[in-house]
This record gives C-alpha cells, structure tokens and sequence, in this order.
C-alpha cells in the first residue's frame, strides 16, 4: 500500500501519536536528559510561532517583524491567568481570567458592533452629502471627527458595557464553577482556557495594529511593526506600575510549571493541522495569490486588504500561543526575551527552513534551538564558539540553499493536495461540457 | 456618430481625467460602449490607454469624470467591488500568480463566490468538499476550453508564454464578466500566434456573450477585429470611427508616423 493511498488525517494521526508516545517515553524512562527535553519543548513553541511568522511571510508576503511582541503578549496574558488561580494576586482565584475574557469578549462585541452599523459605509455615504454643501478640506474634518467620535461611542458603551459584564459573570461564577472540579483537573483547565485566551488577545492586538500598518508594502511595513515591537518591550519593561504582578523590568515570577510534553505536541499538532487545512483551502490560496501579485488579486475579485489582515491576525495568535507555552515552561518572564531581536529569530527559521513550507519552518525552529542551546554541551573552552558556529553555518545555507533547506516543499500529511480527477465523462464529452462552462 | 447597434450600453464613460502629479495621463477621455460590441483603443505608446484602464477597474483614482457601468457609477469603487459587478481585465505585463498551479490561478476566480467558510476548510466538512468540488470542476471546464487542462497541475510560471497570455483571460472570464478588459493580448506574439488570438477572442464574445475593451498595438488586430476604434494621442482623443475611418484619418497617421509621413501621403 502507497503512503500516499492512506487518508491525510490517518497519516497525520499516526505521525503525531508515534512521535508523542516515542518522545514521552523517552522523556519518562530518562533516556534524554532534562536538558534535552527542555531543548525539545522549546523547539516545539519556537516551531508554533514560527509557523504563525510563516502564515505572514511565507504566506501571505507580509515582510512583518514583531512575532516577538505577541509571543510576549500571549506570554504574559496566560501567565497572569494561571498564576492568580495557584496565588491570587488579583484577590479572586479568577481575577485575571475574569479581566482578561472581559476585555476580549468587549472587544470583540465593540468590532461586531462597528461592523453590523456599517461605520465605514456610513462615513462615505455622508462626505458624499456634505462634499455637496462645503469644501473638502472641512468635509474630511467633519467626518473624520464624526468618525471617532461615533467609533470611540460604540468601543466604550458597547465593548464597555459587554467586557464589564463578562467579566462580573466571570468572577462571580468561576470559583464556584472550578471549585466543583477535582483540584488537578481544574488546573488543567484554567490553563487550557489561558492558553486560548493569550492567543486571542495576541490575534486581537494584531488585529488592532494590523489595521492601519497592513496598507503598506514590504520595507515600510517591516519599520512600522519594528516600531511596535519597541513599544510592546517598553510596555513590558514598565507593565509593573499597571499590573503590579507583572514586575516589569525586574520579570515576572512564581508562574506554575504546568508546560508539559502532551500540552506542548497537543498545541503544535493543533496549530500544524489548522495551519494545513486553512493553507489549502479557497481562503487559503486567495492569500497566496494576494502575496503573488497583490494588483491581479484585486482584479480576480479579492479584497487583498482583507486577507492580509486575515493572514496577520493568525500568525498573531500563533505567537500567542507559543507564549503561552513558554511562560508556563520556565515559570519566569523577563521583558529581554521580548524585545524586537528575539522578532528575529522566527525570521532565522522560516528562512532557513524554507519560506512558504511548514516542514521547513518546523524544521528550521529545531535546527535553531539545537544550534544555540544544544550547542553548550561543547566542551567549556568552545561554548563562546556557539555564536560563530550558527552563524557560520547561516550563512553557508543561504549561500548554497538560499531558499532554505526545504524550499516550498512539504514532506507527508502537509503536502498539498492534488485536486481530486475530474469525472471521466468530461474527458469523454468535451464538446458538452465547454457547453455547459459558458452557460456558468 | 451613428450606430447601428440597438443594444443597450454597457459602459459609458465622461469626461475621464487622470493626473500624476503635475503630468496630465489622460484628459477629457469619454466612450460609450453598448452590449456585445468588440471596441478597440488604440494610440502611440504612453499615451495613456492602460491608465484608462486602470480608472475603469479602480486600481488608480480618478481625478475627474464618471465611469457608468450598466446604469450603475462605479468611478470610486476599489478594484475588487468593480471585478464583482461584472468588468474582468487581463494586464499589459501579464500578472498571473506565478507559484500557484495553473488550476489554482482559475480558482482564485472562484474565491469570492465560495460556498464555504473558513472554518468548513478548516474542519474538512462535507460543505468544504462539496465547494473545492464544484469550484475544481468549474475550474476544468475552464482550462479545457482554452486547450490547458494539460497543464493544470503544473506552476504558473512554467507555462510558455502564449499560454500564460492564454490562461491570463481565461483566468478573467472566470470572474464571470459581462465585460472584459484586454491590455495589449497580442503583445510578444508571432504572427502565427496572433492569429489564433484574434480566432480566440471572436470565439469568448460569442461563447461568453461579453463586450470586450481592447487595447493594442498592433494595428492588424485592432483592424482585423474592432468594430469601433478610438484613438488617443497624449492623452486625448484624436479620432474614433469604424476601421476603415481611422486608417484614413490624418491625425491617427500623424500620432503614429510623425506630421512629414503623414504630409507625404497626404
């Protein structure tokens, strides 16, 4: 029986099933140090967020730097979600989840809101009308105040009014809710629900920053969300005078270990299968064809600006994600793993791996993990030798392959599809069939 | 200007002006284009045509004037609202979407019309499978049209050059247009090749029912299958008629020869 005459989803099972069992006995039964494993989980979180930058540049051509922003992001949400349930620095077991699904949920009701009234279509129906009665200069004012006001109405009353609501139902039914569970189980499940909840919040900062910044083509973008990724560590650097526990520039502590081995592969398994599916579906290859040729998207019918914000706003939560998995891993945050450098490392991976290639991409976050950690089991007088090895090789990689290691190519489960064969009759009958495709 | 024709119109365009800057693209550019005509836009190199184009499908603002596409003004529409109401276009330098399959750049067409969401992709439901179904098939109903099934899993890129230009309209009708747009087809074709574009484009407005806006340079196609000509010249426009007007009018002889040629024959 051909590999390929196996349905992907069994293909993908048996993958993540046998690499799951084989990695958690080799992590039980100790034949990897606790070394290694370490460097294996955080190659699996690299490997989400690495995905989430190749859903962006490999994807959808968004030459964008600030994965680092949103891994920290996801990193700190989910870790002030856990850590008040283990010790309550808000006063509630659940303050921080209560707070944190408010905002959200009142965001994303403020978003529906604008959305449903059709601001935007309202905006150009009446400079419209006033273009008729003053100049276009007072037009622009007017409406653009209009604008913000009504807009800044709506976030306040509506996301307000929604997220205060979420979060009193939250705080005033979590505990009791929680409470009935086994202690254990119940961990497990603040945590899962933070983990999702860093991810969305990373997906709708992105989505809020992506907004404005996504109008603008390759060099441009990179500066503009270069200047985010600043903003986002000066944030972190002083997040202390806004959210005490958060400890700023001194890093966050005490966050309960809960990254384990299944967490980690259940996400990446997750995050790897969506990530296909959504790749190589319609909303998938309109993507594709934005970041191919932006101006024929158009013409095909796209609304390129769309899809881009589409395309940004996942990768976002797939930083945030990883985040999340990262902070429950070493059970400490420091602003300096977020500054806009460590934006670059997911760079070095999709690159390296291959732009536009899952495989690649995953493959580039272990090499990289293994070249700047596993590297210091070189003898003591060699480990300063890390930072010209990696380069080093770097640099012969993309002198030789400079489309990374995997090009565009996928290996297994994340090949893509072939179209399923068209029906025999239309082979047969061509002369019926063009009939029927100008009738359509 | 008297015609025959008693369709209705398709696209009517007034008063049409682009400025870049201080530099004036086109100015005062007007057509009327009624249904199922073969119109032909013609002039000297930068003259202005493919800006016209690109006012009519809304990739460049347009500084003054109206586009009206079947009653309805689409002057400030962004490009991907004009393509849904019914105007398909193929491009000068052709931009297909070079690292996707030939299937893929016709089903790109399809996007917009699909009958899942992103969620069905996803989770692999029957609704997803269904949609990739109808939308591939249509697909191949497409390419077998235009001689390029054999292809369809193959990168765009690799395609040879006519049947790039090839699946670039074909790619175009799969929007679905009532009127189509083509910016110099024949461009970098042998004669050989010209001639089966000419066959092919009197083959899709019959097939398709389409009005079609042609933009060319080479005069034998344009002759050869134009019904209606306008000329324009820095911008403006200095002739329109049937063929046989605009080989005989001075003006046209003059903005393609120079003013001594167009004195000698006179």
């Amino acid at each position: 029986m051909k590999i390929r005459s196996i349905p992907t989803w069994i293909q993908a099972l048996i993958f993540f099933v046998v690499v799951g069992v084989l990695i958690q006995l080799a992590f039980s039964q100790g034949w990897l140090t606790e070394y290694w494993q370490q460097i294996i989980l955080a190659g699996t979180i690299l490997a989400i967020s690495a995905l989430g930058l190749n859903l962006k540049y490999g994807y959808a051509g968004l030459f964008a730097i600030g994965q680092a922003a949103f891994y920290g992001i996801g990193a700190y949400s989910s870790a002030l979600v856990t850590k008040d349930w283990t010790s309550q620095w808000s006063g509630s077991p659940v303050g921080g989840l209560a707070g944190l699904i408010g905002i959200e949920a009142g965001f994303i009701a403020a978003v529906a809101a604008i959305s449903v009234l059709d601001i935007g279509h309202r905006q150009r129906a009446l400079r419209e009308r006033l273009e008729k009665l003053i100049s276009p200069f007072e037009t622009s004012v007017l409406t653009a105040t209009l604008t913000i006001l009504v807009g800044g109405g709506i976030l306040i009353v509506v996301g307000g009014g929604v997220g205060w609501l979420v979060r009193k139902a939250v705080l005033a039914a979590g505990p009791t809710l929680f409470g009935a569970l086994p202690a254990a189980f119940s961990q497990q499940l603040i945590f899962f629900i933070a983990l999702i909840a860093g991810a969305v919040l990373a997906a709708l900062v992105g989505f809020v920053v992506g907004l404005p910044l996504l109008n603008l083509t390759y060099d441009y973008l990179c500066i503009a969300t270069l200047g985010f990724g600043i903003i986002s560590y000066v944030f972190f650097n002083n997040a202390d005078k806004l959210i005490p526990t958060m400890k700023g520039a001194r890093g966050m502590v005490a966050i309960p270990r809960l990254t384990t081995w299944p967490w980690v592969l259940g996400a990446f398994a997750v995050a790897l299968i969506v990530m296909r599916n959504f790749i190589y579906s319609s909303t998938g290859r309109a993507i594709l064809a934005v970041r191919d040729d932006l101006t024929a998207a158009d013409t095909m019918g796209i609304n390129s600006y769309q899809y881009k914000v589409l395309a940004y706003t996942v990768g976002c939560a797939y930083a945030g994600l990883a985040g999340g998995l990262y902070a429950h891993l070493y059970a400490f945050l420091h602003p300096t793993n977020f500054t806009w450098l460590k934006s670059i490392d997911p760079f070095v991976m999709v690159v390296f791996g291959g732009v536009g290639s899952m495989t690649g991409t995953t493959m580039g976050a272990y090499v990289f993990v293994t070249l700047l950690e596993g590297l210091r089991v070189l003898p003591a007088e060699l480990i300063d030798w890390r930072y010209v090895i990696y380069p080093v090789i770097l640099l012969f990689v993309m002198l030789f392959r400079p489309q990374g290691i995997m090009g565009t190519n996928e290996l297994g489960f994340l090949k893509r599809p072939k179209a399923a064969p068209g029906e025999s009759e239309m082979e047969a009958e061509p002369a019926e069939t063009t009939a029927s495709a100008a009738d359509g | 200007m008297v015609r025959s024709n008693g369709n209705s119109t398709v696209l009517n365009i007034n008063g049409l002006t682009k400025f870049f800057g201080g530099l004036r693209a086109v100015y005062d550019f007007d057509v009327e284009i009624k249904e199922g005509e073969l119109v032909g836009l013609i002039g000297p190199n930068g003259a202005g045509k493919t800006t016209i184009f690109n006012m009519i499908t809304g990739i460049y603002p347009v500084s003054a004037g109206d586009v009206i596409f079947k009653g309805e003004n689409i002057t400030d529409l962004p490009a991907h609202e004009v393509t849904h109401l019914g105007i398909g276009r193929t491009f000068q330098n052709i931009r297909i979407f070079p690292n996707l399959t030939v299937l893929d750049n016709v089903r790109v067409a399809y996007h917009p019309h699909v009958s899942y969401n992103v969620f069905d992709g996803i989770l692999r439901s029957g609704r997803f499978g269904r949609g990739e179904k109808e939308m591939t098939d249509r697909a191949r109903q497409f390419l077998s049209v235009f001689g390029l099934e054999k292809y369809q899993e193959s990168l765009a890129s690799n395609l040879p050059y006519g049947e790039q230009r090839r699946m670039e309209i074909a790619r175009a009708l799969a929007t679905e247009p009532d009127l189509l747009l083509l910016d110099e087809p024949a461009a970098g074709m042998n004669p050989g090749e010209i001639m089966e574009l000419m066959d092919l484009i009197h083959f899709i407005r019959d097939r398709f029912d389409l009005t079609i806006l042609l933009i060319e340079h080479q005069m034998r196609v344009v002759m050869g299958i134009c019904e209606w000509i306008t000329v324009i010249d820095f911008g403006e426009i200095i002739a329109r008629g049937t063929p046989e007007e605009i080989r005989n009018d001075p003006k046209v002889i003059e903005a393609y020869l120079g003013s001594r040629a167009a004195e000698e024959l006179a």
